[in-house]
């Protein structure tokens, strides 16, 4: 039965997310209070029903119902409860439900969080997001029925794809899907914003905190599965360039150049039509991320099982959710004007060059992604497009940025001084290269990209340096501490999302000049040293997990004659789906990473070994996690959380001393 | 006229969505292979880990072998190789690599690191067996019988499916 209930909550949802997408609609039109008043019941009958559908999916799951063709595809009744929960997400079809669950939190949460909003722009944004729903439920109940009965019923399940059977397995998929389907909101806000014709700092204002958010839960997201690919896929890396992660990628430029361009919409009135353009960016390529990902256009280490069914339907869906939104551009933005003017030399100008810089690379990388595709599709054959694209293109394109995240930050708003800003940023030049060459030399080696890569973090440092003192120094008696005090979060948030960039960067650029890998092969009693580390291998046990058998070994590392620690690397077999699995061990540190998982076993009981030394690796997660809590700084400042009724406010933030001034006037 | 700038995203994603809808059309991992049921085009090339040794398509005849393109730069070779390493290990059938378009040592890095399934890598440098033999991305797998005919071709990494469903079977018949 709790099939069917869930089944039936889908359409039930559906018919309420069509009448979202209408009649609020249709009264913000006609101009008809009672029409509108509905936006928010409907879009809370909408999480109801969809969250009834998403319970059912999961009680099959918990209750090990595989008589459910999806449950019976990805469990197995010796599958452990959190991953049995996993589950749900662990296939297309689930994984279309938590895209529309997400969905409806977002929607909730704006339903709830917009008491301040003007009724007719609450119901135009609830009716877009309405719109979005209809769209992905009926992907769901056409083409991906999650709740498609099986008879009869296996007696076991097929299990859960043993790559998936791990805690940041669990927790990935939600959070990307949160970020994804959180810049439907900005979405909705910009679109609702272009029908309504009220697109002005007020609507930054309003959109801003949404956009972080999503931002943040992007960033969650993607850190999370960089750091599973590292510990589960064994050999260490961290970034593969694969489609799927260029898929979640690049939303995240596009979405970071929304943040910043909001910045400038809010505070400055400028960029409008750009800022909604971004915002519609931003959305159209999760879109375009969920189609490349589901429609098996590109091949993929992720790819799911493909129908090319579900291609057609989701291209469908892009065409009509894009192709209608930039018509709607294309239409209306003409009227909206170019807000405040700005000098060449300003930070106006500084963070267009920003957002400029953020979407090349977005388009690169979008190039890079889609390049198989176009050859293909114009007759030219098959190719890949592998790292060395990736990383030729990319980083040169990175270099530019991390310049102007130094300058812009001190730089004035509408007209800045050449002269001024370089008497104040000499220094952190200086700085900058001082630290650069002393960290390479202390670090043992200097290459010319290490030393581009250090430079590019000290800089950032020296700089966040110099606006922090040029911000706290004392002045007109007020002390350090009492200045400090008075930063706003939105300030303090910036400068710490970018020192996680720094962080990232020299993560990064360290481990790139620094790693050390070894494959050696090992019998019992066997040593191996990387910079100073002894490994000994002390052999291998087989062991039984509850859904696999596995192969243990057991390294023993010691420093100095000291031990550090007793590492245990695995070799999986699950028992349902067959395929070898490899669980590296790896020790964390700050300064590094020792990283250990065994390859083939050979003749006579001994083991191929990879070990790796893997120096500041977890700077490159550290600095996404920098920027994730910049993002929460910024999302709560005063501003957002003092909820003053919307008529009250003027149209430019710089009309209101004490909040808008105060953040960025850098004496 | 000036409003047409704002035409632009959407021409630009116009063209985009008329690239996606062609590439539906198009499977990734399956191309036509004119060589199947052809003779395997001739080859003589040095081992990848003895370059005084060659090793020429006369050489393989009178035995049914797989032939798996690889490739150290490779990443989709990494998620086929640990399934091509046990597959190997059942010794039904000798796995032979080409290393196509790579650097000797990096090769034999990428072997030692990942495991040899391969009774022996050609070292395809400059890729001209390849060519020949009509690779379009790497890893492909190709079954070739006892008088050097291709029986199979499988572009993209080799799946425990295909081993199962199709190499195997075909691999049995072949020996019979």
């Amino acid at each position: 039965m709790i099939p069917e209930l869930g089944h039936f909550a889908l359409w039930l949802a559906l018919a309420m997310a069509l009448l979202l997408g209408v009649v609020p609609l249709a009264g913000a039109l006609r101009g008809r209070d009672d029409w509108m008043t509905l936006a928010r019941p409907l879009a809370a009958g909408l999480c109801i029903t969809v969250g009834i559908a998403f319970i059912s999916l999961t009680a099959s799951f918990v209750r090990n119902d595989f008589s459910v063709l999806y449950v019976a595809s990805n469990s197995n009744s010796a599958l452990p409860l959190q991953y049995r929960i996993a589950g749900v997400w662990g296939g297309h079809e689930g994984s279309l439900l938590l895209w529309v669950t997400m969905l409806c939190v977002w929607m909730g949460a704006v339903a709830r969080f917009s008491r301040h909003l003007p009724l007719p722009v609450v119901a135009r944004i609830l009716s877009v997001m309405g719109w979005v729903a209809v769209g992905f439920l009926l992907f769901t109940l056409i083409t991906s029925n999650p709740f498609e009965r099986l008879f009869p019923a296996p007696a076991d399940g097929r299990d859960l794809n043993p790559l998936l059977q791990d805690p940041g397995m669990v927790i990935h998929p939600p959070m990307l899907y949160m970020g994804y389907v959180g810049f439907s909101v900005a979405f909705a806000f910009a679109v609702a914003a272009l029908i309504g014709g009220n697109l002005d700092s007020q609507w930054a204002r309003w959109t801003r905190p949404w956009t972080l958010a999503a931002w943040i839960f992007l960033t969650i997201g993607i850190t999370l599965g960089s750091w599973w690919a590292y510990y589960t896929l064994g050999w260490g890396g961290w970034w593969f360039w694969d489609p799927v992660e260029n898929a979640s990628f690049m939303p995240w430029l596009a979405g970071t150049a929304l943040v910043h361009s909001l910045a400038v919409t809010e505070k400055r009135g400028a960029f409008k039509s750009w800022t909604v353009l971004l915002a519609i960016l931003a959305f159209s390529l999760s879109l375009l991320g969920t189609f490349l990902v589901r429609s098996g256009v590109l091949s993929s280490v992720h790819a799911f099982a493909t129908d090319p069914r579900r291609g057609l339907f989701i291209l469908a869906f892009l065409v009509i959710v894009v192709g209608s939104s930039l018509t709607l551009y294309a239409w209306r933005a003409p009227r909206v004007g170019l807000g405040a003017r700005f000098a060449l030399l300003s930070r106006e100008t500084l963070l267009l060059g920003n957002n400029v810089m953020l979407v090349v690379a977005m388009a690169a990388v979008l190039l890079g992604t889609l390049y198989p595709l176009l050859l293909d599709a114009l007759g030219f054959g098959k190719i890949s497009v592998g790292p060395p694209y990736f990383d030729t293109v990319f980083v040169p394109l990175m270099a530019p940025l991390v310049f102007l995240m130094g300058v812009g930050p001190l730089a004035r708003w509408k007209q800045a001084e050449l002269p001024e800003l370089a008497l104040r940023l000499r220094w952190a030049f200086a700085v900058a290269v001082v630290a650069a060459l002393a960290s390479g030399w202390l670090a043992g080696r200097i290459t010319l990209v290490a030393t581009v890569g250090l430079l590019m973090a000290w800089w950032i440092v020296a700089s966040l340096a110099t606006e922090l003192w040029g911000r706290i120094k004392p002045r007109d008696g007020a002390s350090v501490g009492a200045r400090a005090a008075l930063l706003p979060r939105a300030a303090l948030g910036m400068m710490v999302a970018h020192l996680g960039v720094a962080v990232f960067i020299f993560g990064v650029t360290l481990v790139k000049t620094l790693e050390v890998e070894r494959d050696v092969k090992m019998g019992t009693g066997d040593t191996t040293t990387i910079e100073g580390y002894v490994f000994t291998f002390r052999g291998v046990r087989e062991l039984d997990g509850p859904n696999y058998r596995a192969a243990r070994g057991w390294i023993e590392v010691t420093q100095g004659g000291r031990k550090v620690a007793d590492m245990f690397p695995e070799k999986r077999i699950y028992r349902v789906q067959r395929n070898p699995m490899t669980n590296a061990a790896i020790q964390t540190g700050l300064t590094r990473d020792l990283y250990v998982s065994l390859g083939e076993s050979v003749e006579g009981g001994a083991w191929i070994v990879r070990v790796y030394y893997k120096p500041f690796i977890d700077w490159i997660w550290g600095g996404c996690v920098l920027m994730m809590l910049g993002g929460l700084l910024a999302a709560t400042d005063r501003r957002y959380r003092s909820r003053a009724p919307a008529t009250a406010a003027p149209p430019l933030a710089t009309a209101m001393p004490g909040i808008g001034t105060l953040e960025h006037e850098a004496p | 006229m000036k409003s047409l700038k704002f035409l632009i995203p959407l021409v630009l994603f116009g063209v985009l969505a008329l690239f996606l809808g062609a590439g539906l059309k198009l499977d990734p991992r399956e191309v036509p292979s004119p060589l199947i049921d052809k003779p395997a085009p001739d080859f003589k090339l040095a081992r990848l880990d003895d370059p005084a040794t060659t090793i020429s398509r006369e050489d393989m005849l009178g035995k049914v072998w797989l032939l798996n393109v690889w490739a150290s730069w490779c990443v989709a070779c990494r998620e086929e190789h640990p399934l091509l390493v046990e597959f190997a290990k059942r010794k039904l059938v000798p796995v032979y690599g080409l290393n196509y378009k790579d650097v000797r040592a990096d090769g034999k890095a990428w072997l030692s690191q990942h495991g040899n399934p391969y009774e022996a890598s050609l070292f395809d440098e400059k890729g001209k067996v390849g060519i020949d033999y009509g690779v379009y991305g790497v890893p492909e797998t190709f079954v070739i019988d006892r008088k050097g005919v291709i029986r199979y071709k499988q572009i993209g990494p080799l799946t425990p499916e295909v081993l199962r469903d199709r190499i195997e079977p075909l691999i049995k018949s072949l020996q019979a």
